[in-house]
């Protein structure tokens, strides 16, 4: 590991720990160029907002943290680890310390609720036993919210369901980091604002420090502790949601312009 | 030289399936093993098909004795029609059709289901949960199939010889003992060995490509038919390829 990189007592930033780290990151898709440079910290137990027009890179930019996606160049450091510099396994080891719930929930549909949930359990903590296993699996549901949903098959459950379930597996294995892309797209506005409180709830109970993109700015006003603006590959402004609200730049007023 | 934007992408696609085959020997192989979803994949690949193919190789072996035996009989040789069914249904037919009835069901099966995991992110979150997808998904799949296919002929081989005998017995009648006799004294081992050896790489390849197919899907649900489709496609045809460069290897090593 790189001693430079070593985040655990990075304190540039007030005197939180910084648990993602990203310098100069770019990638490009062709032509493409998707991210050109774009820098930010996560601190511990912070709720992290990232907003931006469709196609900005959004995701792209948490599945860079994950190493789903090969940035170009640039520094990505989770929990003190230079993930590009990662070999497989220890990558799949640093996987486990952060959640990632997408955007479509990605249940694996031929399993029942339960066995999604106990997939990532099996896999990673082979030593649990059975009742162990269905305590932590009652649990996990019952955080989200869903008790009887056991036995139900992904494509018996309602959208807000799915979130909710999805929300459920990534959070079994107790990560650090959680990752959402777009939590509330295509949900109704109960459900979004259910979603956006089980977020916060979350982060209370587990004390995870979470990134999350998303276009619905309700969601963002619930969750965020600070807001950062990508356009244009790069982080184009930040700060608490009310200070942008204020900002008379005209880039992050086209963002915030319903809410004025 | 310049070649051709077809000749080019159909030799980066044959690259990439080779590719795609070596990381499976890279990373089938080593700790920790799946074999919990290997025994489910068997269980698909295997179990799960063989009513499908049971039937067909039943038909097969009717339609092979009745459609023969009016020729044979012009030439006064029906004696040999067991020795000919079980020639050309051991060492060609039985291992060509179960494979590419199999290519069919489960090439497209693999294929569909992969390319539908990759659209919809599952794979994506296998991988994010520290859980590779290659070993998880495409190992075993590949393996069940290679195991699988050829029990799967033994299976079809041994139901088109039944099915034969029940043809023979349509117009007259011919004894169960009388018939198998007939049967084994005309299989020799160079019959079987090659027939049971290339029905693994019939199976290897309806894995490797279905799995590809799918694995490498995109284009939303459009690409997933897409997989599932060419999936069938491709398998059918390198089935026969296989079998062109098996028939010309045992020729090689007189075998024929």
């Amino acid at each position: 590991m790189n001693a430079e990189g070593n985040l655990k007592k990075d304190r540039n930033s007030g005197d939180q720990e910084v648990v993602v780290r990203v310098r100069n990151l770019y990638l490009s898709f062709g032509n493409n160029k998707v991210l050109q440079g774009f820098d930010f910290d996560l601190h511990r137990g912070e709720n992290l907002v990232v907003v931006g027009k469709s196609g900005s890179g959004k995701s792209v930019l948490i599945k860079c943290l994950v190493g789903l996606l090969q940035p170009d160049s640039g520094v990505v450091e989770v929990l003190g680890e230079d993930v590009l510099k990662l070999n497989q396994e220890e990558l799949d080891h640093l996987r486990v310390k952060m959640g990632f719930l997408f955007q479509g929930s990605a249940l694996y549909d031929s399993m029942t609720v339960r066995e999604n949930l106990e997939f990532p359990l099996r896999r990673h903590w082979i030593d649990k036993d059975k009742d162990e296993v269905e305590k932590l699996i009652t649990q996990a549901l019952a955080n989200v919210g869903l008790e009887q949903a056991h036995e139900l098959m992904p494509a018996e459950l309602s959208g807000g369901m799915r979130k909710r379930v999805g929300l459920a597996r990534t959070l079994i294995l107790k990560p650090e980091i959680m990752l959402y892309d777009e939590p509330t797209t295509g949900l109704d506005p109960i459900t979004s604002k259910g979603i956006s409180r089980l977020i916060l709830d979350i982060r209370q109970k587990l004390n995870t420090s979470s990134i999350i993109i998303t276009h619905d700015l309700q969601c963002a006003r619930i969750v965020a502790d600070r807001v950062l603006v990508l356009a244009d590959g790069i982080c184009h402004a930040s700060g608490t949601f009310e200070e942008l609200l204020k900002s008379e730049d005209p880039v992050v007023k086209e963002f915030f312009e319903d809410l004025r | 030289m310049k070649l051709s934007p077809s000749l080019e992408n159909f030799l980066n696609e044959v690259g990439e399936i080779v590719s795609f085959a070596g990381r499976f020997f890279r990373e089938g192989f080593k700790p920790r093993y799946e074999l919990k979803e290997l025994l489910r994949q068997c269980y698909i690949v295997g179990y799960q098909s063989l009513p499908l193919v049971g039937i067909t190789a039943f038909i097969m072996g009717m339609v092979l004795t009745v459609q023969s035996r009016p020729t044979l009989e012009q030439f006064g040789a029906e004696s040999y029609l067991p020795a000919m069914v079980a020639v050309s249904v051991v060492r060609e037919i039985g291992p060509v059709i179960t494979a590419l009835i199999c290519a069919g069901k489960i090439g497209s099966s693999i294929g569909a289901e992969l390319g539908s995991m990759k659209v919809t992110e599952q794979i994506d979150a296998m991988e994010v949960s520290g859980t590779n997808p290659f070993k998880y998904l495409v190992a075993t799949r590949i393996l069940a199939c290679t195991l699988m296919i050829p029990i799967l002929v033994v299976i079809a081989d041994a139901l088109a010889m039944y099915a034969s005998y029940l043809g023979v017995n349509i117009k007259g009648f011919t004894d169960w003992n009388l018939y198998y006799t007939k049967v084994f004294e005309a299989l020799t081992f160079s019959d079987v060995l090659p027939a049971f050896i290339k029905s693994y790489f019939f199976g290897f390849a309806i894995g490797v490509i279905g799995c590809y197919k799918g694995y490498n899907s995109k284009k939303g649900t459009e690409g997933v038919g897409r997989a599932a489709n060419s999936a069938v496609v491709v398998t059918s045809l390198t089935i026969f390829i296989l079998d062109l460069i098996a028939v010309q290897i045992t020729d090689l090593l007189g075998l024929n």
